[in-house]
């Protein structure tokens, strides 16, 4: 179903929302720097900023969470489950790269073998209302991973930007609960037609150009490549590129404690410091920068493959775009297909 | 290209393919073409076949310097701006390489320009982009626009007045004349006129923006402890969440660890995805140190560094 959301209605559309869910949408922290986050007012919401800089996994996987309290009086101890999400959320405006990233995720979180509750609650708990990608930028590659500027998978709603209002397509049963919301009207043929108009120019901006297809087979032979030694020489061996990633999703489980009480609290943690695989005895099997940026792109590109049947890599282009290095995965990519083993 | 990058460009070629032809170096550590306008990449040249993918731009941001820890089996040919010899010296000062085990090829630096500042200064993406002269013209799909270089340069580069590396092996180029564009770091000026409640909260909104990445850790060349103090569990001196107080912590002590230490080079605010402002405190610091000790960080190899240098008759009056 096809509706419109005049901007003039924008923010009691907005507040609307408030009214029934928490919000979750982009917000600029400072000029060019922004985020998803928790909306307090929804003046705050932003949906010019096509991709901010930390992906929307955060929602659903937030950098820093509490996992439970724990505290002790006496003799009696206590412990405080943080896991129930108390009132239903919304993630808006976060782009198709971002949204098929949920479902890549998914298989780690909330896949056949392994149910993370945190993640689970959050998911279930949350409408994705989706925008279209207008203007993507060079180093967009979504649609060469079976994504595109306008991929509605994983979205219950979706907007599409035409100028003086949004095209709004309710896609799910989820999306659907928001045909009576009183700031939607009915869209028109000439709306559709030009939102039809800004997709296919947008689509016809990403076209596959980065060749993923077999990079898992190429990969099962260079475990011990020479090209790796090159991959590692730039690398600074900071969390830029993993943290920034739609799809990376490793932690680490930390106790805060006091005295008598504390939280059990998980963090996003990064293959790319030397920490990370540190064992207890003070062996780490990952001693140099080889072994942490192959597994990088092992995992993309060969382990989840192996295990998930896809490739963990949404073409976002944060990775590029961000790392202080200069390190373009793109090129990477190729390479590695081109048989690269110098 | 701007004539005089150019002729830099192939002066560190030449100087490149002879240290690797005479086996004098291993490596040559300089820039390379970056894939995107705005940047370069550090690239490692092994072979003389290579060198010729060695560039010099406006844009060889990074101080190489901070992958000497990585090649210490090596002889490094180290391709430096002023700021970077600056590092090296520091670096050289705390005995963190072999004597003979450095080339530094020396270039006396235009000033880098501020690629995130051009990029706020259009509508659309960049896709091409060229200098000429004191002008940078930057075009996308459907705007061409041409700016004033000045307008757009790194803070640190703005106040820089060691331009040119200070006793390289070699310099390629010749020497810029060494003034600086504005006399204190525009931030600095800033920071300067607040109060100390102001201060505070400035310092909290950019720190607030962290991600604790670490990139501002790994991209200095100065921050090269085995074990940083935020990544030591046992003690654990610092919680690894996103609470402000930790947060707040580590980039209070980042900074304070840099006093003395510092060469000012913006390695560290370039490296931010978040693009938290760094320098400010980093240069505040340099500033007092020089104040109070008439010390600048790498200026004088021989100098003693401040406040790494202890002895009974303390020169300054003050810390007595």
């Amino acid at each position: 179903m096809k509706l419109k959301l005049d901007k003039k209605n924008f923010i009691p559309f907005l507040q609307s929302l408030m009214d029934e869910y928490d919000l979750f949408a982009p917000v600029q922290l400072a000029e060019g720097v922004s985020v998803y986050k928790k909306i307090d007012q929804p003046e705050e919401v932003d949906l010019s900023i096509a991709n901010p800089q930390k992906p929307a996994k955060e929602i659903f996987f937030p950098q820093s969470e509490t996992m439970f309290r724990y505290e002790k009086a006496g003799k009696e101890s206590r412990i405080t489950s943080t896991e129930e999400i108390k009132r239903n959320r919304i993630l808006l405006g976060a782009r198709p790269c971002d949204i098929q990233a949920f479902s890549l995720i998914d298989h780690v979180f909330a896949g056949k073998d392994y149910t993370d509750t945190y993640y689970v609650n959050k998911r279930k708990a949350t409408t994705i209302i989706g925008m279209g990608c207008d203007h993507p930028l060079s180093t967009c590659f979504c649609s060469s991973l079976n994504g595109g500027p306008f991929h509605r998978e994983g979205s219950d709603l979706f907007l599409i930007d035409l100028g003086e209002s949004y095209l709004v397509e309710l896609l799910t049963e989820k999306g659907m609960a928001f045909q009576k919301n009183k700031f939607l009207e009915e869209a028109n043929e000439k709306e559709i037609s030009m939102a039809k108009g800004i997709e296919g120019k947008a689509t016809e901006k990403v076209k596959p150009s980065i060749p993923v297809n077999g990079i898992e087979k190429k990969l099962d032979q260079m475990m011990e490549s020479p090209y790796w030694d090159r991959v590692q020489e730039k690398c600074l061996g900071c969390r830029v590129c993993t943290y920034l990633c739609p799809t990376c999703h490793c932690f680490d489980i930390m106790d805060e404690a006091r005295t008598n009480k504390g939280r059990r609290v998980r963090n996003w943690d990064s293959c790319l410091s030397s920490l990370y695989s540190q064992e207890t005895s003070g062996h780490n099997p990952r001693p140099t920068n080889r072994e942490r940026t192959r597994q990088r792109l092992m995992h993309k590109f060969n382990y989840f493959p192996r295990n998930f049947d896809r490739i963990a890599c949404v073409g976002c282009g944060r990775c590029t775009l961000y790392c202080p290095a200069h390190f373009d995965i793109r090129q990477t990519i190729k390479e590695i297909q081109e048989g690269s083993d110098k | 290209m701007e004539v005089r990058s150019k002729a830099i460009q192939n002066s560190i070629r030449e100087k490149a393919r002879e240290l690797l032809s005479s086996k004098k170096v291993d490596v040559v550590v300089g820039f390379g073409e970056g894939t995107l306008p705005l940047r370069a990449t550090p690239i490692f040249i092994r072979s003389p076949e290579e060198v010729d993918r060695l560039i010099w731009n406006s844009y060889c941001e990074n101080n190489l310097a901070t992958y000497l820890y990585k090649l210490s089996q090596f002889k490094v040919g180290l391709v430096v701006k002023g700021c970077d010899t600056r590092s090296v010296i520091a670096l050289s000062r705390e005995k963190r390489f072999k004597p003979d085990q450095l080339y530094l090829i020396g270039v006396p630096c235009q000033r880098m320009v501020d690629r995130r500042k051009v990029k706020k200064a259009v509508k659309g993406e960049i896709l091409r982009v060229s200098e000429q002269g004191d002008e940078i013209t930057v075009e996308g799909e459907d705007f061409k626009k041409v700016l004033k270089r000045d307008d757009f340069l790194y803070p640190s580069c703005q106040v820089c007045i060691h331009r040119n590396p200070a006793k390289p092996d070699v310099l390629v180029g010749d020497p810029v004349e060494e003034s600086s564009l504005v006399e204190v770091h525009p931030d600095v000026k800033e920071f300067e006129k607040m109060s100390p409640e102001e201060r505070w909260r400035y310092f909290e909104k950019e720190s607030g923006r962290c991600i604790r990445c670490y990139a501002c850790r790994e991209a200095c060349p100065m921050c090269y402890c085995t074990e940083c103090f935020v990544d030591s569990s046992n003690p654990k001196w610092i919680e690894k969440g996103l609470s402000p107080s930790d947060i707040d912590f580590y980039h209070i002590v980042r900074a304070y660890h840099q006093s003395g230490r510092c060469s000012g080079c913006g390695a560290c605010e370039r490296a931010c995805p978040m693009e938290i402002k760094l320098t400010y405190l980093t240069q505040k610091l340099n500033q007092d140190v020089k104040e109070l000790f008439g010390f600048e960080t790498g200026v004088d190899p021989d100098a003693p560094p401040p406040l790494s240098t202890y002895e009974i008759e303390d020169r300054q009056e003050f810390i007595k």
